[in-house]
């Protein structure tokens, strides 16, 4: 029962030339020095492999549909072989009670000693009966599951903060993991992303899995080293933002020439990810280099902060969607409308005053 | 500023280190007002290569670099308000416990709506200002301040003084960069209100209060219309 990551991988028919291949692409994909590469390997060679519980709560897959399309080689074979996708309700073999019963098998067999990834969120109103996994809602199973687990990872925008399911008025009560009332105590990995980038989700469980520990976390709980620069900071276009150089209608020349999508709305400069470093599709491209602007799927409460297009946020308790910009300029546009009839005013008085002193 | 001066013997009010951060911190409002509204809002785009641009860092260079003076420039107002006479700590201590001094602020409301003949007489500020000014400048100066900083430091990164001491817990306060970004810009607003409604009122009470206005931030010193008793609160 307590075969090393190794084994496993041999079993898999993984040679050893590709597994220490794995090892230093996955030391390079953690930001760690090629004398990492070995500390990997012998982790792996000695080290029980961990299993990985994968529920789905309310969510769209994307979060699995990124994971699978790793484009790290050999992530694909070797991380899905790491992971003992005993559950994982989209992509397991097993149906059914079968299936559930997995759950069962795993929370008691390894109690304490395996991770918890959970993609989605339960939804609370109606105690839980908006998202219902097996006949019971899906807040117990992750209850249950979190109960005994080692670690919690939340993949995602809707595990991390709450996704579009949360946005406002959330009438499921939806709720992201970290909030879940009564979650037993255990470290929470937020993952945030719609979906988080292939390469960070698998660099994440490679990192568990081998160091046996949390990677650094920020104040927020996402791992730096993946979290801690906005797109902004790293985005090819940047140049173009410092001389000031900006797409103004989607058809313009600057669009064209791929100047910076600032006025376009691009949220970049408020977005902590690394799509601008790792990009996607095996660094094929991000939605910048496509040319349309960052809408900042990664940053806690995305839709309900105003237009994809407008870099302020809306400001909704004034009735009617406002931003800053319209608030505070009517504001200064009242007061000096304001101070130009109080000083009418004032003069008209004073002529007054004058003229009845005078008579 | 051109009535007889009143035997009333004038007061030296505003010592010079106060008018020189006076002066100081109202252009650095004017630089930091005019910068942010261009960072939020740039200029027309620049045509060419890039690498024959700044604009964008230019403008953010000054509105920094501003900033960093507004802060200091607090920073310095601040022990002044400690070091200096009793009018240099008005602004930061209001006595918001003090019947008198709601009092005052009603009648200067009256004053404002025109309905008093005659404003009261003060060697400080009168009450209202004094509410405006602590509440709408100082706290809204400090929030700008704070809120800057933690913008500032998402450019510096981790592991800067300024992500340290101010963006770490700034940006979760706010609920992430973007709304901090927004209030930023919304107090903005606040403080242009001020600034337009502080000029207007003092040239006004500068023609019309008891007390002299203008000359007294440029000289320090405050001379009176009338020989009448003071009305401020001690």
């Amino acid at each position: 029962m307590n075969e090393t990551f190794y084994d496993v991988m041999r079993r898999q028919g993984i040679t050893r030339r590709s597994f220490l291949k794995f090892c230093s692409l996955t030391a390079a994909s953690l930001g760690l020095s090629p004398a990492f590469a070995p500390k990997i390997a012998h982790a792996m060679e000695t080290k029980p492999r961990i299993p990985v519980l994968w529920l789905h709560g309310l969510e769209c897959t994307c979060c699995s549909e990124s994971f699978i399309r790793s484009g790290h080689p050999l992530a694909k074979d070797v991380i899905l072989s790491m992971l003992s996708l005993d559950y994982d309700d989209t992509i397991m073999a097993a149906a059914g009670h079968n299936a559930e019963a997995i759950v069962d098998e795993i929370v008691e067999k390894y109690k304490g000693n395996y991770i918890l990834a959970v993609e989605g969120n339960p939804p609370l109103a109606e105690d839980g009966m908006y998202c219902i996994i097996g006949g019971k809602p899906f807040v117990e199973q992750l209850k249950y599951a979190a109960e005994s687990c080692k670690a919690i990872i939340s993949w995602g925008s809707c595990a991390s903060w709450g996704c579009v399911q949360a946005a406002k008025p959330n009438p499921t009560r939806a709720t992201p993991v970290h909030k879940v009332p009564g979650l037993a105590n255990k470290p929470i990995i937020k993952v945030p992303g719609c979906p988080p980038i292939a390469e960070v989700m698998t660099a994440v469980v490679a990192y568990l899995l081998t160091f046996d520990k949390l990677p650094t976390l920020d104040k927020q709980g996402r791992p730096q080293m993946f979290y801690s620069q906005r797109i902004h900071d790293k985005c090819y276009r940047r140049p173009h933002f410092d001389a000031g150089q900006f797409v103004e209608h989607w058809d313009d020349e600057a669009a064209r020439q791929g100047h910076c999508l600032y006025k376009m709305g691009c949220k970049g400069p408020t977005t902590y990810n690394a799509c601008s470093t790792v990009r996607w599709n095996e660094g094929t491209s991000f939605p910048i280099q496509a040319g349309h602007g960052c809408i900042g799927c990664s940053e806690d409460g995305f839709w309900d902060k105003g237009s994809f297009y407008e870099r302020l946020t809306d400001i909704n308790q004034f009735g009617i969607e406002a931003n800053a910009d319209a608030v505070g300029g009517t504001a200064a546009a009242v007061v000096g409308a304001g101070i130009a009839a109080h000083a009418g005013l004032t003069a008209l008085k004073r002529a007054k005053q004058s003229g009845a002193e005078q008579q | 500023m051109n009535q007889p001066a009143s035997s009333t013997q004038a007061v030296y009010v505003y010592e010079k280190p106060v008018r020189l951060w006076h002066g100081l911190n109202a252009l650095g409002i004017v630089a930091l007002t005019i910068t942010g509204y261009l960072i939020a809002d740039p200029l027309a785009s620049m045509g060419g290569e890039a690498s024959d641009h700044f604009l964008m860092g230019y403008v953010r260079f000054v509105h920094f670099a501003a900033g960093y003076l507004l802060a200091i420039g607090l920073l310095f107002r601040l022990y002044w308000a400690y070091a200096g006479n009793e009018h240099a700590r008005q602004i930061f201590l209001p006595p918001l416990l003090n019947r008198n001094f709601w009092q005052g602020v009603g009648h200067e409301i009256l004053w404002y709506a025109l309905l008093v003949k005659e404003p009261r007489k003060y060697t400080g500020h009168n009450p209202l200002a004094l509410l405006a000014m602590h509440f709408a400048f100082v706290w809204g100066t400090l929030f700008m301040i704070v809120t800057g900083f933690a913008l500032y430091g998402e450019g510096t990164g981790r592991g800067s003084w300024q992500y340290a001491l101010f963006s770490s817990w700034v940006l979760p306060v706010f609920g992430g960069s973007q709304s901090l970004h927004s209030w930023h810009h919304l107090v903005m607003w606040l403080i242009v209100c001020f600034v337009l409604i502080h000029v207007y009122v003092a040239v006004r009470e500068d023609k019309l209060s008891r007390q002299s206005i203008l000359s007294t931030i440029a000289t320090g010193w405050r001379t009176f219309k009338d020989d009448k008793p003071l009305d401020d609160i001690h």
